[in-house]
């Protein structure tokens, strides 16, 4: 098929599939926040609050837009753009799985395959920066200005360990493309120890993988880092003035943020699409067995409903977890699923830490951490890098 | 459309950018502004250097470039660090009014 | 194509420059000049400069006029203030730079022999690999040097923008 028009194709779909799971991970947010805050969460706008990130875009998409008076127009609709753009663009680099074929039209899983993607990651979400400053201080109000400036120093302070803490593996597997990244850590050990950057090498990356989520934590504005939009502290920080749409974008563009790192961070250390153990020793079936399991969940839940709706919506539900568990099985499915299967809990299980993190630690103040990054984490992390050079360099 | 586009084409971009930023660097008055258009010629004189290394297929312009780049960094930091003490200590920012030591 | 590609960059780039030169208040310059950044950093990329196209992006568009996006909002740097210019600067001047630029690419078009064509992606040699091997035996001098160049600039910023101890 044409190349263009495939690579089209394929931006669409991975867009919109973007922005989907960016909307509903607001909604696996509050359930998570609740839930460990022993409270039901979003509940009654579909069943199980499912349809709630709809009823959210609608409110913010019908909401008046209240352009500050003295506020300079064009950055103030520049900054939301730029935002999203940065957060859209990195996602573009990101490989899905390998290599697959469909109706006989060869293609890889993932937009762009470039010889040094990890630069265009760190390059993306040092552009990144501008949306935020811009909008804080196009917004024309001291709260703004305020936050925007602190967020944005604390993204470029963050910004050196994260490049540190990316450099360590990429010194083992010696390459920038994250698709040979990936294939550097396929194989095992032993028969069964996964080659990932976390165990590999001549040294594990396990602290360069702390090291890159703390960095992460502040790169994205997320708890114990969130300072800057503290609700409690200064009003909404740098996207107090926005409403409506701009909001939405803003909100978007730190969602997509969050799980583009993730991915980077699935990518670069825990081994992309490799399973967990071989396929030789069925780990082909795991997919399977938790839709199965999930199924099971719902049908027994099915058989005691607790409120009106329940005894329709749970069987459907474990109906659509059957049907998901099937399809793992199809051979014609099985290569684009299985991989893909891997890459999204590994993904996944990332955001949850990021959602959990958020719901448990209290935050830094902002001299704390602005100490935290320039005394603690970028010497320790260059000492990490250093270590690991020497490592690869004597073996 | 040419299918291929004259390394000649390259340069003279190159050298408008640089000639854009010399007549901002002569005409602006904000310090700032003069600071940045700095930079623009900076930035044409990388441009020519890596259009010649593709021409030479050497990557020496790269480096070169690299090297500019970085020189460009800490002049960034060292001008801007006195752009703080010429406006803490004068309170402006146009180059017009620094003017204590002329005649 | 590439013909197309490179009009549409060029296009951008002298855009941005120009709007940098005219606009009044800093804060427009600035992001201008990351414009005119972003595209030149597209062409480095099209070049055949992987690593410096990056570069171009994480130091320059990333960290520089961040820098200077900063200063210029605690300053708060105000647009200029306009003098009047006397007409004739506009009248003699405007077209006295065309044709300067005009002589310039004419003298360019001259010297530079016709063959000397540019094929986007002709030459892949400017990867990270390729880069870092040059960097790090033939410039190993000038890139230690420079490293000290920094280590200067850090001290000479922090000690001239801290506050006076009294």
């Amino acid at each position: 098929m044409n190349f263009f028009l495939l690579t089209v194709l394929k931006a669409v779909i991975i867009i919109f599939v973007l922005l989907t799971f960016c909307a509903y991970l607001t909604w696996i947010e509050r359930k998570v926040l609740a839930h460990i805050q022993l409270r039901p969460g979003p509940y009654r706008v579909g069943p199980h609050g499912l349809l709630q990130p709809l009823s959210d875009v609608v409110k913010l998409i019908t909401k008046e837009g209240v352009i500050p008076a003295n506020a300079n127009k064009v950055f103030y609709v520049l900054a939301p753009f730029l935002a999203v753009a940065t957060a859209l663009l990195s996602i573009s680099v990101i490989p899905f799985g390998p290599e697959i074929e469909i109706f006989g039209i060869k293609t890889q899983m993932g937009l762009a395959d470039l010889n040094a993607s990890a630069l265009l990651i760190l390059a993306i979400s040092s552009l990144g920066v501008y949306g935020i400053a811009i909008g804080g201080w196009a917004s024309n109000s001291k709260y703004s200005l305020l936050g925007g400036l602190r967020s944005s120093a604390q993204m470029i302070s963050y910004e050196l360990p994260m490049a540190l803490a990316i450099a360590a593996p990429l010194l083992i597997v010696n390459t920038l493309s994250f698709r040979e990244m990936v294939a550097a850590q396929s194989g095992y050990w032993l028969g069964f120890i996964p080659k990932w950057n976390v165990f590999a090498g001549p040294f594990p990356q396990i602290f360069s993988f702390l090291f890159f989520l703390t960095a992460a934590f502040a790169e994205t504005n997320r708890v114990p880092f969130d300072l800057p939009e503290a609700e409690s502290e200064l009003v909404a920080g740098f996207h107090t003035e926005y409403s409506s749409v701009n909001f939405a974008a803003f909100f978007t563009a730190e969602y997509a943020n969050i799980v583009t790192i993730c991915c980077v961070a699935t990518l670069l250390f825990l081994g992309g699409w490799t399973p967990l153990w071989p396929a030789a020793y069925g780990s082909d079936y795991v997919p399977s067995v938790a839709f199965l399991a999930v199924a099971a969940v719902m049908l027994y839940h099915a058989t005691q409903p607790l409120r009106f709706w329940d005894k329709y919506t749970y069987p459907v539900f474990g109906l659509i977890a059957l049907v998901f568990a099937g399809a793992f099985q199809v051979p014609l499915l099985k290569p684009i699923l299985i991989p893909l299967f891997w890459f999204a809990a590994k993904t996944l299980s990332l955001i949850f830490v990021f959602i959990w993190i958020r719901g448990t630690l209290p935050r830094f103040r902002y001299d704390q951490l602005m100490k935290f990054a320039w005394t603690f984490l970028f010497p320790v992390a260059l000492v990490n890098l250093l270590i690991t050079g020497l490592l690869v360099a004597l073996t | 459309m040419p299918a291929t586009v004259p390394l000649a084409w390259f340069l003279i971009l190159s050298a408008v950018l640089f000639s854009i930023g010399a007549a901002g660097f002569l005409l602006r008055r904000s310090i700032l502004t003069v600071f940045m258009c700095i930079e623009l010629m900076l930035n044409a004189v990388n441009l020519s250097f890596i259009s010649f290394a593709h021409r030479w297929k050497a990557v020496d312009g790269h480096i070169f470039s690299f090297f500019v780049m970085v020189v460009a960094a800490a002049e960034a930091a060292v001008g801007l660090a006195i752009i703080l003490t010429v406006f803490k200590n004068r309170n402006t920012l146009e180059i017009d009014e620094v003017s204590s030591l002329k005649l | 194509m590439d013909g197309l590609i490179f009009l549409t960059c060029a296009f951008i780039a002298v855009a941005c420059a120009t709007n940098l030169v005219l606009q009044t208040h800093p804060i427009s310059s600035a992001i201008s000049l990351v414009g005119v950044m972003v595209s030149l950093a597209v062409l480095y990329l099209l070049l055949g400069g992987e690593f410096i196209g990056f570069a171009q992006l994480i130091v320059y568009a990333g960290a520089i006029m961040v820098l200077f996006v900063f200063v210029i909002m605690l300053l708060n740097a105000g647009a200029e203030r306009q003098y009047k210019r006397s007409v004739w600067v506009t009248v003699l001047g405007v077209p006295l730079l065309f044709g300067f630029l005009g002589l310039v690419a004419y003298f360019i078009q001259s010297r530079v022999p016709a063959t000397d064509t540019v094929k986007f992606g002709a030459w892949t040699g400017g990867s990270a690999r390729d880069f870092g091997r040059v960097l790090f035996s033939t410039y190993l001098l000038p890139f230690e040097v420079t490293s000290i160049l920094i280590l200067i600039a850090i001290v000479g910023a922090i000690v001239l923008a801290q506050k006076e101890i009294d």
